[in-house]
Parts: C-alpha cells; structure tokens; sequence
C-alpha cells in the first residue's frame, strides 16, 4: 500500500509519511482544544481533570439550576432568532439587489455591507456602547438584535451571493416572459432554487449572534446578558467548572450545525427534492 | 429582387425614455440593499464616524491633537509593538503549520479531502469563547499539560503557559488557523496538476516540481491569507483579553480598558482610528501588490 | 543516444471494474508517426500516460531502446510530452518556459540561451520569447508547448490531443507543420487524437483503440480502405452500413451477389461499407454493385449536394452530386440506380476476425 504512488508524478505514500505525520499533528492541535471539554465537563473536581477520576454531572446541574444561566440561555436564544431572520431578509434582498443591479455605486454598497465582516469587533462594539448609551438601548434585546444583525448580514449576503451565482437569471426571465411580476417571478422561481443558500444564510447568521461576544460584553448586562456575556465574565474572573458543562453543550451545538450544513448543501447538490 | 426599407418617416430611437427606464431599473434593484446599507450606517458607520470626529477635541472641547500626541508615550507604543509582535508571530506559526495541511488538502482524492476539511471546519465553527476555554483549561498551572509534563518527570515546575505572550499566541493561532487554511487551499485546488506532470516531464524531481512550480504558483493564495491572518491579529479582542491574563497589553484589550475603565472616550477613538488606517493600509498595499501574481494565476 | 523504439507489451490496467487498458501490446518504430485513434474512454490517453510515466500500470512491461522503463520514474525518462491544454508555466515567459527543461538538466546559460532560441525559431516563435504565457493566444501557446517538449532533443515526442483546443482553420494549418516539423526532426511521435481527419492526415501509422486494445493498426490508406471491422469502418468518414448474407458461397446483399475485390472481413454474416464518395451515379452492370433506391431528401453543402437514398429494408445511404457527373440533380422521390466497383466494396464483421 505504501509503495504505491500517491500523485501522478510517482511520488509513494511512503515518500510522502512525514507530511501525513506532520499533518496528523496540526489536525490533532485544531481538534483537540474543541472536544477535550467535553469529557471533562463530567469531572466531579473543582478542578478540571482529564480524564476525570469521579465521573458525576456537578457541573450540569449547576447550570441547568441556576436561574442566571438559564436566563443568560434564554436571552442568547431570543437574539439569535430575531437576528436570524431579520439578517436572512435583510441580507437576501441585498444579495439579490446587488446581484441584478448595473448601478454604478453597486461595489461601493457592496464593500459598505460586508464592512462588519472587515472591522475589528472590537470597533463595532465601542461604537453601538457609544451612541446606544444616547438612545437607551444598552442593555436592551433590541440593542443586541440591531448589532448581531449587523454583524450577519455579510454572511447571509455571501452565501446567498453563491446561490445567486450558480442561478440562472434566464429561468427569471422566462417567469416573467410567462406572464409573473417580478416580485412573484422571484419568489417562485428564484427562492426556491438558491434556498439551500439562504438556508445556510441563516445558519450563519444564527451562528454568528449565538457566539458573538465582544458586543455582547459592552451593551449586554444583569438580566439581558448574553450567555457569552456571562460565560466571558465567569472565565476572566475564575475557571469556573460549569463553564465546562455549558462550552460542551456549545461544541455539540456547533458539530450539529456543521453536519446540518453539511447536510443541506449534499441535499442542495443533489438537485431539487420531489416535494 | 432587392428588399430595402424606405426610410420615409423620422428615426424614432427613444434614446431619453429608455436610458430613463434603465435608471429606474438600476436604482430600483439597488434599492433592495437600502435596508441591510441604512443598517449598517447606524450601527457601523455613523458610530465610528462619532468616535473618529470627537478624538479630535480635547477634554475641554477644543479642537486638538492631543489624543493623537497622547499614542506617542511609552505605554501606547509598547501596545503597538506588542500587537504587532504577536499578530506577526502568530502569522508565522500559521504558515508553518497552515501551508503543509493546505498542501496535502489539494493533493488528496476528494473523499479524504472531504473529511480531512471537517477537521479545519469544525474549529471554525466552535465558539471562539469555548476554544479559548479550553486552552485556559489546557494550559494553567494545573492544567493538563503542566500535569503530563510533571508526572513524566521532564519539568519539576510547572511552566507558565498562560495568563502571558505565550498563552495568547497559542490561543490566537488556534482561532487564525483555519483563516490561512481555507484561502491558501483554495488557491492551490486552481494550481492546474497538469503543470506538475509537465514539470516532470520536462525532467524535474518531485521536489524539484514543488520549489520551481508549485511554490511560486501558491505564493498568491498565502499572501492573501497572511494579510487575512494579520489584519485580523491586529483587531483580535477575546484571546488576548482572556490568555494574556492582562499581561499582554495589545491595542485592542487598550481600546477596551480605556472604554469600561477609564470612559476615556478621545483616547480610545484616537486608538481605533489608527489602528483601522494600518489595518486598510495594509489590505490595500496587499490587494494592489497582488494585482501581478494574479495576472498569472488567473487566466490560464 | 538511441533510436526511439517503443515496444509495450500486454499492457494492463484497471480502475476498479473498468478496464483501461486491456492488454495491449504494440510497436512502434524509430522515427515514425504513430497516432493513437479512439473515442473518449478507448484508452489512448491511459496508454500514453503509461508511456510517459504519469499512469503505473497494473501489469506488462514498456520498454525504450531496450531498456524497461515500466516502473522508472517521469522526470527520468526523457521523453518529450505536448499536453492537452499545453500545461504552460503561467509564472514564467515564453523563454523561461522553454529553458526549463534544458535548467534542470544543468547545462550552461550560454547553450540554454542557444537553444531555446532555436527552438523558438523552430516553431516560429523567436521574437515573442519575453511574453507572458497570459498574453498569447491558442496556437502560440500551442508552439511554445511544442518548443518546450523539442528543446532538450528527446528521443520521442508525446502528443495528447495538442490541436484539440484550437479553432478549425489554425488546426489544419498546426497539422501541417506538426507534420513537417516531424519530417525535419526525425523524432518518434506518439500522437493521442479522437479526430481521424487529423489521424489520416499526419500520421505513418494509426492505432485505432476501442475498449482497451488495439484494434486495428496499419497506415491510414488501409485503415481507410480496409478498415478490419465495424467499429473501426464506423469511426473513419461518413459511413453507413448495409447487411450482407452469406450464402451460395458470396456474400449478397438483398438477393443480389456482391462482387468483392478483396478478402472480406468476416466468416458468415458481416456489412457492406458505404460512404458517399465512393458510390458511383453510373457504373457497368457486368462488373460493378448495383445498389436500388429511392431520394428521400436533397441538402445543398455549397460544394455540393449531399442526397440521402432510403433503400428496401428501412436503410438509408448518401451520395454527393457536384454537378460534373453528367447526370441532372435528382428529386425527392425518384427512383435511381447506384454503384460500387469491386474494389470499393468492403464487407466486415462486427469484430475483429
């Protein structure tokens, strides 16, 4: 097997060993800080241990019964949702704007809506504490929906922008030639072909208010916190065990959404389902 | 036979109601963006443009420079150094490790580049909260690593992994890897194989056909992921804030303090401009520098 | 240095259940063109791929001027190689391209400036040699690929459909210098095409492959005449095939004996090649094939007519009509005679007897 060549210019598995190796150990360095939680979240110590000697769900039962975790939970939760689909409309119409428009100022609209993308978080994070604290949304849900919107809409614009790229605009025009409004042409004819797209849209854009944190530090606090807020403070402050327990949870959450993304584009690249 | 039109009546071409109609066509499409841009106006732009418009007053409000003469004291430059000297450390460790993974992504049959790619993702995809969590947990003093090192008898004390420059930089390549990953392998997936046999064909050893083809025909995807790596480093808030223990003063944990702690608003907008003018700085020095590679690597 | 002879010798290989390469062993002579001809998936390119050293066989042995090549690496076989998208360098000009080859092999930059430039002129290339591979168009690209596989003198030269990317007027135009540059440089060539008008055109010898093997491999004259079976009948020029039956002892086609000039191609029941420049508008009915039938359609090609004829049997033929047959142009509709000498009359099987 490790004779035999590997590239078509001859080159053997065996030749090649060391960079197998080589990878193998960045690999296990990008892998292992996101799983290694998990076994020890079930430690029963103070003290993170791995593996763990006393095996006990302590510190699962410290956040399911704490009522600022779960509230901190249920803030995250609301903001992420409203984030989604306000991000997911706000950002689709943009794409598909920006996409079908000849104006000239397209690529300066374009490079302001992917700016959020560019900046340092931390610059969108002074700047929403700076003018939200004039208008009295520091603190608010509002305040944290209007900025993780923000901060979603590059990602539901680019990856709608690829749906739009892989469309072809003519199945538009033969709506329309067939007698739809462009509104309706667009709706049943080009939504459903780039829904994979704004599927996976949404996803990020859940993704990226669900983790946001440096936001959240500033303009979140006491009962609107977000779980990220919370958690940032709990680990500045002291390494908590519970934070173990709720970052297991998160690194669950996060493989179910890469293999649903993952699920979504097979199922997008197979073509248009029956139903 | 001869078929002619006889032009017996004025030419009607319509020029002004059709370059009417186009206009309104371009800006009624535009206009679909207007929500998601006026969005981005309040939260982004029209708060920095704020920020960036009061450093330039003084305490008393009169028109000055002293928030920018203020970045000249040692306590800033040394930030400015500091920044600069992790974001191009962990820029480098990221190449050494980043270009090799990258390499063997574009080289491997889809299916084992399928799964090889679920490794870089999933980093990607985890909070960078819960993954600077677990370097916290992986790297204090008694932490795992510290505890193998000492029951294996190669340390007798445990190694200040964390809470300093060390701790930060590990934590930061972790989050930057995948940022240099992804364009640089994308870059060499477009390398034609062909050359390859080509090189090799023309006489040239496998290492010989990586140095003089494959090497200078990626060079343009890793700069576009050391530039990406860098500017991100510059800005990059949490890890620093939460491995460096304080210890590692880099510009953007400075904005922050002077924000929560100090509400020293003029400094810290001084900070941020400077620092957003190095970061498009350097992606525009970037994007026209690479204007060449690309001339050969994109139309083949 | 040898002479450039290639003998492959049952030659396997296999992806998974499909066989790319079934046994396939073949000559091929000092200094001559040899074409491989097939249709996508026949092989040919798997086959030149072994030769050059990107493909490692599952079996057989491929020996150069004697020496067993069939495990030795590509960049040790000296074998120059045009690729199908020329494979050109994009981060070096036309010079560095060229010279590549002749760095590698060490040799001093007053001989590599030497040369190259010869094989630029070669290929009428010599005053582009500063251009970036991005700025030429198709059929310089195409040269300099060739310059860059000439320019270290290899034994022998591999093209992979190298004329394939080019527009029709430049690619008969590259056939003809392709063949006169072989005739000038002596070196063997070993040309992969799926086109056979380019086949017939430049080579000494053609390979015609299909499904793995070799079916047939002579000149182009007798691959074109007495092509061995239908497949390989099939794949030169415009053919149709009508049924002939064995029986009296000659082959018949309907209830007419057929006078054949040659030894056909099969034992029992085989096929009647014909193709529209070889049937006749008048011939001698002691001598000659008489083919009945009826005109179905008549479409103007500008040089001529090209009319299609239903025949009993639900088959259909066509023939040309320029004018200078001395008959009237037909119509639809009518009834007509048609001919085939003897030696015009080729029958084959459905396989290679």
């Amino acid at each position: 097997m490790l004779r035999r060549p590997a590239t078509s210019t001859q080159i053997t598995h065996l030749q090649r060993l060391w960079l197998y190796g080589l990878v193998g150990l960045v690999i296990a360095f990008l892998i292992i800080p996101c799983l290694i939680v998990v076994p020890m979240s079930f430690s029963d110590s103070q003290y993170l241990e791995f593996p763990p000697r006393v095996w006990s769900l302590r510190w699962y039962e410290a956040y399911f019964f704490s009522s600022e975790w779960r509230q901190s939970t249920w803030v995250s939760l609301k903001v992420g949702a409203v984030t989604t689909i306000l991000a997911t409309i706000l950002g689709t119409l943009a794409s598909y704007g920006l996409h079908k428009s000849t104006n000239v100022f397209k690529p300066i609209v374009r490079g302001m809506l992917v700016l959020p993308m560019m900046v340092p978080l931390i610059f969108v994070a002074i700047g929403v504490f700076f003018v939200y604290a004039r208008l009295g949304l520091n603190n608010t849900i509002a305040g944290l929906v209007l900025a993780h919107t923000t901060l979603a809409i590059p990602f539901v614009m680019i990856a709608v922008g690829n749906g739009l790229s892989g469309f072809d605009m003519n199945l538009e025009r033969a709506a329309r030639g067939l007698g739809a409004s462009p509104v309706r042409a667009f709706l049943t004819v080009t939504l459903p072909q780039i829904r994979i797209s704004v599927l996976s849209g949404m996803l990020f854009a859940f993704v990226t208010s669900f983790d946001e944190v440096v936001v959240s530090i500033f303009v979140s606090s006491g009962a609107n916190s977000t779980l990220t807020k919370r958690m940032f403070a709990n680990i500045r402050d002291q390494v908590d065990p519970t934070v173990a327990a709720i970052s297991s949870l998160l690194v669950v959450l996060s493989i179910v959404v890469l293999v649903a993304g993952q699920f979504i584009q097979r199922r997008g690249r197979s073509g248009p389902s029956p139903d | 036979m001869t078929v002619m039109v006889q032009e017996t009546e004025p030419v009607v071409l319509n020029n002004s109601l059709l370059q009417r109609s186009r206009n309104l066509q371009g800006i009624s499409f535009i206009g679909l963006s207007l929500p998601a841009a006026m969005l981005v106006a309040a939260v982004l732009i029209i708060p920095f443009s704020w920020l960036a418009w009061l450093s330039l007053f003084d305490a008393a409000g009169n028109l000055s420079t002293e928030n920018y003469v203020r970045l000249l004291r040692p306590a800033y430059v040394d930030s400015f150094l500091t920044t600069f000297k992790v974001a191009g450390l962990v820029t480098a460790i990221c190449v050494l490790l980043g270009y090799p993974v990258a390499y063997l992504l574009s080289q491997l049959p889809q299916r084992a580049t399928q799964i090889l790619m679920v490794f870089v993702i999933l980093p990607f995809w985890t909070s960078v909260l819960v993954r600077t969590y677990a370097w916290l947990v992986l790297l204090q003093r008694q932490g795992i690593i510290n505890q193998w090192l000492l029951s294996s008898g190669l340390i007798s004390e445990p190694l200040p992994l964390v809470h300093n420059m060390t701790g930060t930089v590990i934590g930061m390549v972790h989050v930057m890897l995948p940022f240099l990953i992804l364009p640089l392998y994308a870059s060499m997936k477009a390398i034609d194989p062909v050359l390859l046999r080509a090189a090799a064909n023309c006489g040239a050893s496998p290492a010989q056909a990586f140095r003089q083809v494959f090497l200078p025909l990626s060079l343009s995807g890793l700069s576009a992921g050391i530039a990406l790596t860098f500017v991100l480093c510059l800005g990059f808030y949490l890890t620093p804030a939460l491995l460096g223990g304080g210890r590692v003063a880099m510009w953007s944990t400075q904005i922050a303090d002077m924000v929560a702690k100090f509400a020293n608003w003029g400094a810290a907008s001084a900070l941020s401009v400077v620092l957003l003018v190095v970061t498009g700085g350097i992606l525009w020095g970037v994007n026209r520098f690479m204007r060449v590679p690309d001339a050969w690597g994109g139309k083949r | 240095m040898g002479a450039g002879k290639v003998s492959i010798r049952h030659v396997h290989k296999a992806y998974g259940a499909f066989k790319a390469l079934d046994g396939i062993s073949l000559d091929i002579y000092p200094g001559e063109f040899l074409t491989l001809l097939g249709p996508s998936g026949s092989g040919k390119t798997t086959l030149l791929n072994v030769i050059a050293g990107f493909e490692r066989p599952d079996s057989g042995s491929l020996m150069v001027d004697d020496v067993e090549f069939i495990t030795r690496p590509p960049h040790k076989r000296d074998l120059g190689m045009v690729f199908q998208n020329y494979a050109l360098f994009p981060h070096m000009d036309v010079f560095d391209n060229v010279a590549y080859p002749l760095k590698l092999r060490g040799i001093d930059r007053e001989s590599i400036r030497n040369r190259v430039m010869g094989a630029l002129e070669t290929v009428h290339m010599d005053k582009l040699e500063a251009r970036r591979i991005g700025e030429l168009s198709g059929g310089q690209r195409q040269r300099v690929a060739l310059a860059r596989a000439i320019v270290f003198e290899p034994k022998i030269l591999l093209m992979d459909e190298p004329l394939s990317a080019l527009d029709k007027n430049l690619r008969e135009h590259m056939q003809m210098e392709l063949k006169r540059l072989h005739n000038r440089l002596g070196m063997t060539t070993v040309y992969v095409t799926h086109d056979q008008q380019e086949a017939l055109t430049m080579s000494d010898r053609i390979a015609v492959l299909d499904r793995g093997r070799v079916v047939q491999l002579d000149t182009p004259q007798n691959i074109y005449d007495h092509p061995n079976c239908k497949f390989v009948a099939g794949f030169m020029g415009e053919t149709r095939f009508l049924p002939v039956e064995w029986r009296d002892n000659s082959y018949h086609l309907g209830n007419r004996s057929l006078r054949l000039a040659s030894q056909p191609y099969c034992d029992v029941n085989g096929w009647l090649i014909v193709r529209p420049e070889r049937l006749r508008w008048a011939g001698n009915a002691q001598r000659d094939n008489r083919i009945a039938g009826k005109i179905m359609d008549i479409v103007y090609r500008g040089d001529s007519h090209l009319i299609s004829v239903s025949l009993a049997g639900n088959h259909e033929i066509s023939i040309r009509h320029t004018g200078l047959e001395g008959k009237e142009l037909p119509v639809p509709g009518q009834e007509i005679e048609l001919w085939l000498t003897p030696e015009a009359s080729v029958v084959v099987g459905d396989a290679v007897q």
